[in-house]
């Protein structure tokens, strides 16, 4: 990547939505410490598509959690658009997941007694929203995401892939700056799955910045840029051809 | 999360979960419920001793001039054998304490035993027959319905005239208007010349089986040896007035019977205050009694809202994580389980308020006691639920809150 190099003490450029700097993080289990990354610096622009690769145990996992501010960093920093997050606390943290992040997960993670709407609608009663504008919202992004006629739905009454599209409205929802999805098509059939990366790539297309982490290579060629960690660290980060 | 969704999100989880929370709200059901219930049947219990036992049986503003004191419970033997042993009340006690008050008062003789009345052809068994003067009747606000009260002038010549009460006059003559009519008491005449409205039931018993006649008449030979009467009834217009006349009684008595300053009198003036004191007594006991077994259920009540919470927390673990990845923070999560169990103990309160009030109606309809459901325990009731779902609710919520949201979500 042809990216000015990053210091400490620096500021990110306005367009760079996710900058790394050094990130390490250990895990303390008792005897010894696990060392899952070890200083991964990586920047992302504005509306780029990026896929995350790896074995199990290259740190992809905890790199998520990272970038996703469930998890803090041991060291090295950690930019959010233009806003240094590693050193944030609890609270704080969750109103950055709120507000800026989109989560979409391997096993969608949908409340079952919640219909579609209620569901989408979940982030936003953390933003604070009144319940008319939730709704509104909520249903907005069921449209965009093809569930317009499944609002009150359940879960248990949706395919697999009307499922994870549900996830990815509630993901949207909040109009975050990253789109973070951790094997998207994990736990669904090929063709499926590919109905959901057309998905990704549309919403790519509208603009919106998405980084996916997965272990497979044909989802991953997807993407237009794919970063491949091993034993902690940034092994290869190329571009594909679209 | 405002408060209002997190009560929201609480009702949407006990209406999917009906089983889990019935069973969970049932203690600080239970002990809701006692509470109402407990707490009426005191009310109801407390008015009855006042208004009714009390009223009845002494009065208002009245004092009994007395050998002994007329209600007496738990009495030793000794003591019992003391009061025997006491000088009984004579017309010239009762004559003597009459022109010595200056407090205006309203006074009225009283002897009563249990004779048959009878007529040629009926006679009623165990009535109770009281031999008084003319004043009797307005101290016992006994209202007659029939006929009329015997007059000063025939109390003081002792005229065989009688005052039946309902049920005797009812029995006694059941198709016939007894006014005019003869009975016979031990043998003796007398001439029925009224009859008292109907005054219903005491712990059951009736209190229309009654007749008063003049003290002075041969009545006297039923209820007591010549010259003594049971009681010497007085009552005050205002309490400080019967006050006045008590004092004013004990020391005409006092000189009659030459007692000196340091012995105790050897009367009784017996006031409902003896009776209440009594029936406060056993008040106490209920008062300690009564909110410990209410305690009791609550506290289990809450142990079991408190496991419930901790299950849950259990079970939803995901649910969580995956609320603080989507944004809440500690204390949305807080919340939301604190409304949880809050809800769940308010909804049961609700319940054993609803539930506490119909018992109450039914003793109500069911029994002589006026069980009253006093408003301030229902505000208790529904208030000291809630708090013990908040307190039950403190450590599963602060645990479920305390999660880690990468751990939480990988739960399975």
């Amino acid at each position: 990547m042809n990216q000015q190099e990053f210091r400490t003490g620096d500021t990110p450029l306005p367009d760079v939505v996710i900058l790394t700097h050094k990130l390490t993080r250990d895990y303390d289990m008792g005897s010894e410490t696990v060392r899952a990354l070890r200083g991964v610096s990586i920047q992302i622009r504005k509306n780029e598509y990026v896929a995350v690769m790896g074995p199990s145990g290259s740190g992809k996992s905890t790199l998520m959690n990272l970038i996703g501010c469930l998890d803090t960093p041991t060291a090295g920093e950690y930019w959010l658009n233009s806003q240094k997050v590693s050193d944030l606390v609890d609270d704080e943290l969750a109103r950055i997941r709120n507000k800026e992040i989109g989560f979409v997960f391997q096993t969608f993670n949908l409340l079952p007694r919640a219909d579609a709407l209620h569901n989408v609608e979940l982030p936003l009663i953390y933003a604070g929203l009144g319940a008319k504008e939730r709704r509104a919202r909520a249903a907005q992004a069921l449209q965009r995401v093809g569930l317009g006629d499944r609002m009150d739905h359940r879960p248990n009454e949706l395919s697999g892939g009307q499922r994870q599209r549900v996830a990815i409205a509630r993901a949207l929802v909040n109009n975050p700056s990253i789109l973070l999805a951790d094997e998207p098509t994990g736990n669904l059939d090929s063709t499926t799955g590919l109905e959901i990366m057309a998905l990704f790539r549309e919403l790519h297309d509208a603009g919106q910045t998405v980084v996916m982490v997965t272990h497979e290579q044909d989802i991953a060629a997807q993407a237009a840029r794919v970063i491949t960690l091993r034993d902690g660290l940034v092994a290869t980060d190329q571009l594909q051809a679209a | 999360m405002p408060l209002f969704e997190a009560v929201v999100l609480a009702l949407r989880t006990l209406q999917a979960q009906k089983l889990k929370s019935g069973f969970s709200f049932i203690g600080v059901f239970i002990g809701v419920t006692s509470l109402i219930v407990a707490w009426s049947i005191v009310n109801g219990i407390n008015t009855y001793m006042t208004d009714k036992f009390a009223g009845t049986i002494i009065g208002v503003n009245t004092f009994h001039l007395r050998r002994r004191p007329n209600f007496t419970p738990n009495i030793s033997d000794s003591t019992w054998r003391a009061w025997a042993r006491r000088p009984r009340i004579t017309f010239g006690d009762a004559d003597a304490v009459t022109n010595a008050l200056t407090v205006p008062v309203t006074i009225a003789w009283q002897s009563s035993d249990q004779a048959t009345v009878e007529t040629g052809a009926k006679k009623v068994l165990s009535v109770d027959i009281t031999g008084a003067s003319e004043r009797y009747f307005d101290i016992k606000n006994l209202k007659i319905a029939n006929g009329r009260a015997f007059t000063a002038q025939e109390a003081r010549s002792g005229v065989p005239v009688i005052v039946l009460g309902e049920e005797v006059a009812l029995k006694l003559f059941p198709d016939r208007d007894p006014i005019g009519k003869q009975v016979r008491i031990g043998g003796q005449p007398y001439r029925v010349i009224g009859v008292v409205e109907h005054q219903g039931k005491l712990f059951g018993f009736s209190l229309d089986r009654f007749a008063v006649a003049p003290a002075r008449s041969p009545i006297q030979d039923m209820v007591n040896p010549p010259g003594i009467i049971d009681a010497l009834i007085v009552k005050g217009a205002t309490l400080g007035d019967m006050r006045d006349a008590m004092a004013q009684a004990e020391e005409v008595m006092r000189g009659r019977r030459h007692l000196r300053p340091r012995q105790d009198n050897n009367f009784v003036l017996e006031t409902s205050e003896g009776v209440l004191a009594f029936w406060a007594g056993i008040q106490k006991f209920l008062v300690i009694i009564g909110p410990g077994l209410v305690m009791v259920s609550l506290v289990v009540g809450g142990i079991v809202i408190m496991n419930i919470m901790l299950m849950a927390v259990a079970e939803r673990t995901r649910e969580i994580g995956l609320r603080k990845s989507l944004g809440a923070r500690r204390t949305d999560i807080l919340r939301q389980f604190l409304a949880e169990s809050t809800t769940i103990a308010t909804v049961g309160a609700a319940f054993g308020v609803a539930t506490g009030v119909g018992l109450s109606l039914l003793v109500n309809a069911a029994s002589p006691l006026p069980a009253t459901v006093s408003p301030f325990s229902i505000v208790l009731g529904v208030v000291i639920g809630g708090g013990v779902g908040i307190v039950a609710g403190v450590y599963p919520a602060s645990r479920a809150a305390r999660l880690d949201p990468i751990t939480a979500l990988r739960q399975e």
